[in-house]
């Protein structure tokens, strides 16, 4: 196989870095060489953040570019949006239908843009999650991410056991159960 | 039996010197530096410090290293410049145990002031540089690293740029190599640098840089891979990675040691060649050399910026020799051939304070008393933007006091009746201290402002001097900012909450009219610091809302407006702080227990 190129997009405090970390558990789990890359600093303060992982044979860059990516999971709606034109054309986007009103939004120097969802599903293959929602339900409301990630996992070509065992060795011990749950709930 | 892991490239270059048998690290936290630290204060038998500042981190590495220890001291780009006058002359002293100095760019500057290139800085300091291309080599080049500081007796450099530190990839791990301190011999000829021996070691610096130049044409980390002849690129560090990537087949000199130049390589590796590239993030510091050289068919920052990232897509849209074959998928490009576009109107998600943020109170109190401020460097940079829209001017490190006061003997003491300086409680302790100093002993008038959220916040939470815990999580006495301050002869010194905005305004008005200098100590822990807990939340009682907006100006990301001029709070984000609550004129807001 060649390269696989995921990219997981949100809002600074999303829990990017987690998601991306399993990722990248997995990859190596499956023995291929993997690499990632993050963002720290300023930007995460509720900022947009990027993060790029990519898994394979032999693993050059180790960021995803425009038009390169194979799989986008995005945390938000608008995030989704805005790196839409780094998927490839058959590439395909998961999205949280979660609205959270940037800066800019709020102070009303720009408009949330509607019908982001619409948009997505003409451009390129969708699956849209209600993953807030049901982390919220199920009284986890941090989890949402490992939810995205759980139906992202269709994608990515990796066995069902396997994702529960990085899981299980990637997060704090007391989060197991939760983030098990979680991801059983997005997989489904 | 060797382990493979997967390290950032921060977290490799700590284990690397771990592996060197490294006794010293210190440093001071910046973004991209900060985890090399992080990660190294998790080595029992290495000593880890949080120093107060770059210059402190490089004089306490300098000392380990002449007491025949190897030592490190790691900064991003900009502490290179704080820690510029013991590196300048460290390089002429050389060193006792191997002396690594990390230095972290930050091309695209995604949390700094400036994108300015360490090897400009080490090329003038006549201090070698290494330059990793990923997490294995960030390990293998820090050892190396190590070996040659006590091979050519010179502090060497480790380049990483935030690339390369915060991404991930996989590492070989090894034993530690258990290393004996050398014996202490004084040598006042060679760590004294009074002129008389300055003079000398001046010598023995250009003999040792040209001595290295010659042997960095046989070292193995500068490597020439010849494939297709046609184009050659002669690159390092990440963007080795992107030539790599965008064009397998092309020839490649990697260079590994990036000061001083193999010459000769380079000379042979572009007669080989036929069209040469040089491939390298921020300032043409390897171009400039080999075109001096009269090697002129050589193209550069003709084609390629010296700002921000480079990519594996700007050799594909800008080298005419790619052809799109190497790439199955067509990198890069639709199926039309053009590159992808990113969607029209999709609004700006800038970083801002967090709910809660003790920062934002602040702010919004000088924001209503129209009260400018000279700010500095810190998540309350952020201040500077709308809507809280108070920080008018941030240099660096420590620089809002001086240029407060600089602002005051330019324009006379009613010109900063409506100005304050602002800095944390970090900063203060890095350089904001020295600048406070000058005021007093030069008798300003300005109002210090300090922030004091008991940590070094933006970079991700690390302690200092002040928060009463070293790196390695000791317990140790807090040293006391107010008792600092007055102990500078400052009679006018307050602690105040941060919450208490009714407090807050009468200091400032009060205090921005005094002639003498104060300072203003506003207290509430980082909202993100482990341990800090919310016992309330923020609750919209919409009968009594007026909607007049009042809540939703210091712009509170909890917070939003409903399409009738209500507003939502989003209890996942609210931490509860009540800042809105006390901003509501007609307690249409109340704080209730979660």
């Amino acid at each position: 196989m060649g390269v696989k190129n995921i990219m997981i997009v949100g809002v600074g405090g999303q829990g990017t870095l987690l998601t991306s970390r399993i990722l990248g558990n997995l990859a190596i789990h499956a023995g291929f060489d993997v690499k990632l890359s993050e963002v720290h600093g300023m930007a995460q303060r509720g900022g947009s953040v990027v993060t790029f992982v990519r898994y394979g044979e032999e693993v050059a860059e180790p960021i995803v570019e425009e038009g390169c990516a194979d799989v986008l999971i995005a945390f938000e709606k608008l995030e989704a949006l805005r790196y839409l034109h780094f998927l490839k054309e058959d590439g395909v986007v998961i999205v949280n239908d979660w609205r959270i009103d940037p800066i800019t939004v709020v102070t009303g120097a720009a408009q949330y843009p509607e019908g982001i969802l619409d948009t997505l599903k003409a451009a390129r293959k969708t699956v849209v999650v209600e993953a807030t929602r049901q982390a919220v339900e199920m009284g986890a409301p941090k989890a949402f991410n490992v939810i995205v990630l759980g139906a992202a996992a269709r994608y990515m070509g990796f066995g069902k056991e396997d994702w529960l065992h990085v899981i299980e060795t990637t997060v704090p011990p007391r989060t197991v159960e939760v983030n098990r749950k979680a991801f059983e709930a997005g997989y489904h | 039996m060797s382990e493979k892991k997967i390290l950032l490239g921060n977290e490799a270059i700590a284990r690397g010197a771990y592996e060197a048998g490294v006794r010293v690290s210190a440093a001071y936290p910046g973004t991209p530096s900060t985890e090399i630290s992080e990660a190294m204060a998790k080595y029992d038998e290495v000593y880890a410090e949080w120093s107060p500042n770059e210059k402190v981190a490089a004089e306490v590495a300098i000392g380990a290293s002449i007491a025949g220890a190897r030592s490190m001291c790691s900064m991003k780009h900009v502490g290179v410049n704080v820690a510029a006058d013991p590196l300048f002359t460290a390089a002429y002293a050389g060193v006792g145990g191997g002396l690594v100095v990390v230095a972290a760019d930050d091309p695209g500057m995604y949390s700094s002031q400036n994108e300015q290139d360490s090897r400009m800085v080490a090329r003038a300091a006549m201090i070698p540089v290494l330059e990793p291309s990923d997490s294995a080599e960030a390990k293998e080049f820090t050892k190396l690293a190590f070996a040659l500081s006590e091979k050519y007796d010179t502090p060497v450099m480790v380049r990483s740029t935030t690339r390369l530190s915060h991404s991930q990839g996989i590492v070989e791990l090894e034993e530690r190599e258990e290393r004996e301190v050398l014996p202490y011999e004084r040598n006042t000829a060679k760590y004294v640098m009074m002129p008389v021996n300055a003079i000398k070691r001046h010598v023995v610096v250009e003999e040792r840089m040209k001595r290295l130049a010659q042997d960095a044409c046989t070292m193995p980390l500068n490597r020439a891979e010849y494939r297709d002849l046609s184009v050659g690129f002669i690159t390092s560090g990440i963007p080795y990675q992107y030539v790599r990537e965008a064009m397998p087949e092309a020839s490649v000199l990697k260079l590994g040691l990036v000061h001083p130049l193999p010459r000769k390589l380079i000379e042979e590796f572009a007669a080989k060649v036929e069209r040469l590239y040089i491939f390298e993030e921020l300032e043409p510091v390897i171009e400039e050399q080999v075109k001096s050289w009269g090697i002129q068919k050589a193209v550069g920052k003709e084609i390629f910026t010296v700002q921000g990232e480079y990519s594996a897509n700007m050799i594909r849209q800008h080298v005419p020799e790619y052809d799109g074959q190497a790439h199955p998928d067509g990198a890069g490009k639709t199926a039309s051939g053009q590159a992808p576009l990113p969607p029209a109107n999709v609004p700006a998600r800038p970083p801002i304070l967090c709910p809660g943020c003790p920062h934002r109170s602040v702010y919004t109190v000088l924001n209503r008393l129209k009260i400018h401020a000279a700010g500095d460097i810190g998540c309350y940079t952020l201040g500077a933007v709308a809507p809280l829209s108070v920080v008018d001017t941030t240099i660096c490190m420590g620089s809002s006091i001086s240029t407060l006061h600089g602002m005051e003997k330019a324009r006379g003491k009613e010109y900063i009746r409506d100005w304050v300086a602002v800095i944390g409680d970090s900063t203060f302790m890095h350089t904001g201290i020295n600048s406070l100093m000058n005021m007093v002993y030069n008798r300003s008038c300005g109002t210090v402002v300090i922030l004091d959220n008991s940590t070094t916040g933006m970079t991700g939470h690390q302690d200092h001097a002040a928060t009463g815990k070293t790196l390695k999580g000791e317990v140790v006495p807090a040293i006391n900012i107010t008792q600092l301050c007055r102990s500078l002869g400052i009679a006018h010194v307050y602690e105040v909450s941060a919450f208490d905005i009714d407090a807050l305004t009468e200091l400032f008005r009060r205090e921005t009219q005094r002639d003498e200098v104060s300072v203003i100590i506003t207290k509430a822990p980082c909202v993100l610091l482990k341990g800090v807990t919310f016992p309330n939340k923020c609750v919209p009682v919409p009968e009594k809302c007026r909607k007049c907006g009042a809540c939703l100006r210091p712009g509170c990301p909890a917070l939003t407006k409903n399409a009738d001029g209500t507003i939502t709070i989003d209890e996942t984000m609210c931490n509860g702080c009540g800042l809105c609550e006390k901003l509501c004129p007609f307690d249409a807001i109340e704080v209730r227990p979660r």
